[in-house]
């Protein structure tokens, strides 16, 4: 079993970036670990770029994680996964969501969208994982549920039973949405799986 | 509220959270505070737990003076806040220490080194100092519960408030929370007459005075045993003494060193520090901010090592440790690339664009305040010239109107938040009235505290735990201390602010302009059903870019080469059009006057729809 990791996930406000941090701390929890979370609120979220850190191991003392030792990270959007390059490990994962959202240097003309985010990624040899979690989130029937989908692309890396995601999951979701979830955590982690991410026990 | 709960005792909580919990488990009974990053979320969780009265007060002044009475009422009191609030609230933490307490007292006070959601950076530490107060400070979760409740039974003991520190690393960082047992205080709620402790009018104060020397004492004594402070044994070529985040810093960079943990930093262990530094060949403090810790230390004539190495502005994080003390540079593996940045911005719909853009048309001076308006600052809107404290932008328009004089008249305007009026703005106003001022003040009224996350206030109609309650009329208000003309608009409707801001900026009188429209992110804005989103209609828009002057995020410039431009019917030279995201677009309409084309109508309503 993994001893410690460091998980960092990116990206803009409103993206649901909170609520996969908070289930993705309780399933560590759950799997034996000492966990810590740290992002900031406040007016960084006003449509700003948002950044949660979570560490896990038997004992972790820094909620931060320092540069050039994120293990693996999810960019719920396709822009972000360019801006916290320096927390990445060499060699580390990347999982990236393909959606485009503008940031209002770019929407007002001011700035251009970089064209080749996946590529410039790969060219530092990260090992990157494209995903469209908005487009496989509407086959699961919740468009809103993108970020389970990019929590079950996630759980592939991650040393903790899919059970208990799925468990913390249930808990969290109200009764409505909740078999939508589970669909959208489940095509997350399989297009992870089908995509060269390998799952440990 | 929410909390990530697990099969056990153990549960993951932010500081905040864990704050929450901790003030439940102590028997608080009554709490009060203003909303403030990152101190909010304490009594937003604790307004959820059974048997204790949360309320938001006005502002922190007064959440402390309740939470006092509380306390002279003989109940374990609670009241949060951020570090700017504790400013607000001095003037009672000061005497408060005169009179000391019945129930315990806990002031919680949160700091932001870094400022990621303030205007300042301050050192709390400094107050405890200043007042005379004992201050924990934890640099967990875990710790956080523990220490606060420890914090009440240290007040009830030495019958004084306490201070609990957090900064942003504690308050807003989940860890592993083991619950505990609900405490039941000693002392007994009711009334009790206690003037030579209670009023403190000069011959009492004095006798308080010298107790409150008395009792400096004797907590010095006490805190030289006091569990939270600790020292972990280690390699003794270097020993760290520090407190808060910062210890997780060291701890993550220096694990086998020597480490004096201050769960208490004021007053200090000074026996403790004496004996430790003397076992170790070099001391060095690690502290976020001031050099607090290292000034007291070295005022005992002990030599260490601290802001000659650790910087003292900003946040601290491993790799600033790392590289302060051992000169070993932390960078990561890969460079960081440029790429646009993506500034906060005001929500697509935000009421405050309208009737900033209004003002931004004028090119006047906007004193302005506290809020997520402040945001009108940035460009494209450029419409806030000062933001200094909650409450002070109707203070500033004044004083340079006094200034300038007829200079002045019609060409500056002071702008404030529903919520920040009636924090401190409502002084400010009065003093307009009071002192022939001819002031214009506009007051943003969205119903709700927006940037912290929606808490309701004064005029909102409700209370934190969403009972109905009298909504302060602020028309009323203004007129009832004497501002003759007040006026309300729709801030959406751009021309109309226009035009109102003109009349009432000429007016050599004080005058009121209060905005009307509900915070988009509000629940019952949310799911409103009959939402009219807009579009730009393709073809009739000349990339002539007027609309982009309002910065709505739901607006977007498609660039386009000579070759497009012509394939798209273009004139070759024009560079582009705009076009409205129909996930973004919230419907309020402001965009559509702007163009002069007529190329943005709602949807429905255009001759082709264009995606």
């Amino acid at each position: 079993m993994k001893k410690s990791g460091n998980i960092l996930l990116c990206g803009v406000g409103g993206q649901g970036i909170l609520l996969a941090s908070e289930v993705l701390s309780s399933v560590l929890l759950k799997a034996g670990y000492d966990v810590k979370q740290s992002e900031v609120h406040g007016m960084a979220q006003r449509g700003g770029s948002v950044v949660s850190h979570i560490r896990y191991g038997k004992k972790v003392y820094s909620p931060l994680i320092e540069p050039g030792t994120a293990d693996t990270t999810v960019s719920f959007e396709l822009l972000e996964a360019l801006r916290y390059l320096p927390f990445y490990r060499k060699g580390g994962t990347v999982i990236v969501n393909t959606q485009k959202i503008l940031p209002s240097p770019v929407a007002s003309g001011m700035a251009s969208y970089p064209e080749d985010v996946l590529e410039q990624l790969a060219g530092r040899g990260l090992s990157v994982l494209p995903i469209d979690a908005f487009g496989i989130a509407a086959e699961a029937g919740e468009k809103r549920a993108a970020n389970i989908v990019l929590l079950g692309a996630l759980s592939a890396f991650l040393p903790a039973d899919e059970r208990l995601f799925i468990e913390t999951i249930e808990g969290r979701v109200p009764e409505k949405f909740r078999q939508a979830n589970i669909d959208a955590f489940r095509r997350g982690r399989e297009s992870s799986i089908t995509n060269g991410g390998e799952v440990r026990p | 509220m929410k909390t990530s709960k697990t099969d056990t005792d153990k549960i993951l909580l932010s500081g905040n959270e864990a704050l929450a919990l901790g003030a439940f488990e102590a028997g608080v009974k009554v709490a009060a505070a203003y909303p403030g990053t990152p101190s909010t979320e304490i009594l937003e969780n604790l307004s959820g737990y059974e048997g204790v009265y949360t309320e938001w007060a006005p502002n922190e002044k007064v959440a402390l003076e309740v939470a006092l009475g509380a306390a002279f009422a003989g109940v374990r009191a609670l009241a949060t806040m951020k570090h700017v609030g504790l400013n607000v609230a001095a003037d009672p933490l000061f005497t408060s220490a005169y009179t000391g307490v019945r129930g315990g007292l806990v002031i919680v006070v949160a700091d932001d080194p870094d400022m990621h959601s303030s205007q300042n950076e301050q050192d709390s530490r400094n107050y405890a100092f200043a007042a005379k107060v004992p201050m924990v400070e934890p640099s967990d979760s875990a710790e956080a519960k523990d220490l606060l409740k420890a914090a009440y039974r240290i007040s009830e003991e030495f019958d004084t408030p306490v201070l609990l520190r957090t900064s942003t690393r504690v308050s807003h960082v989940k860890g592993v929370v083991t619950k505990g047992k609900a405490e039941k205080p000693a002392v007994k709620p009711g009334i009790e007459k206690m003037p030579e402790k209670f009023v403190m009018l000069p011959a009492n104060a004095r006798k308080r005075r010298v107790e409150i020397a008395l009792r400096m004492e004797r907590l010095k004594e006490f805190c030289e045993t006091f569990t939270g402070n600790r020292i972990e044994w280690g390699d003794r070529e270097r020993g760290f003494i520090t407190s808060g985040a910062s210890y997780l810093y060291v701890k993550e960079v220096f694990p086998k060193a020597s480490v004096l943990k201050l769960g208490m930093v004021w007053p200090l262990p000074e026996r403790m520090i004496r004996s430790f530094t003397e076992k170790v060949d070099e001391v060095v403090i690690v502290e976020e901010l001031d050099p607090f810790l290292e000034l007291h230390i070295r005022a005992m004539g002990i030599s260490c090592r601290g802001k000659d190495l650790v910087p003292a502005i900003g946040e601290l994080n491993p790799a600033i440790v790392r590289q302060s003390i051992t000169g070993e540079k932390a960078e990561g593996v890969f460079e960081p690339v440029q790429i646009p940045m993506r500034p906060p911005n005001l929500c697509p719909g935000c009421p405050h664009r309208g009737i900033f853009y209004a003002i931004s048309k004028l090119g006047v001076f906007v004193t302005g305040d506290i809020g997520c308006y402040t945001l009108a600052a940035l460009k494209p809107l450029s419409a806030m010239d000062t933001c200094v404290c909650m409450g002070a932008g109707i203070g500033n328009a004044h004083g340079m109107a006094k200034a300038l004089g007829n200079d002045g008249l019609g060409k500056i305007v002071a702008v404030i938040g529903d919520s920040t009026f009636f924090h401190s703005g409502i002084t400010g106003l009065i003093d307009i009235v009071f002192n022939r001022g001819n002031s214009t003040v506009v007051i943003l009224d969205n119903r709700t505290t927006g940037m912290t996350g929606h808490q309701p206030h004064p005029a909102s109609g409700v209370t934190i735990t969403g009972d109905p309650t009298v909504a302060i009329d602020i028309e009323g208000l203004c007129r009832a201390v004497g501002v003759k003309h007040v006026r309300t608009v729709n801030p959406h409707d751009t021309e109309e602010c226009g035009k109102v801001l003109k009349e009432e900026l000429q007016r050599a009188e004080p005058s009121v302009i209060i905005t009307k429209a509900p915070c988009v992110l509000l629940p019952e804005m949310k799911r409103r059903k009959d939402k009219k989103l807009y579009v730009v209609v393709s073809e009739k828009c000349t990339g002539c870019r007027s609309c982009l002057r309002l910065g709505c995020p739901a607006i977007e410039w498609a660039p386009l080469t000579e070759e497009e431009a012509k394939q798209r019917g273009y004139k070759p030279k024009q560079k582009g059009f705009s076009r409205i995201n129909a996930v973004l677009c919230d419907g309020c309409g402001q965009c559509a006057p702007l163009c002069k084309f007529r190329a943005i109508v709602a949807s429905g309503e255009e001759d082709e729809e264009i995606r």
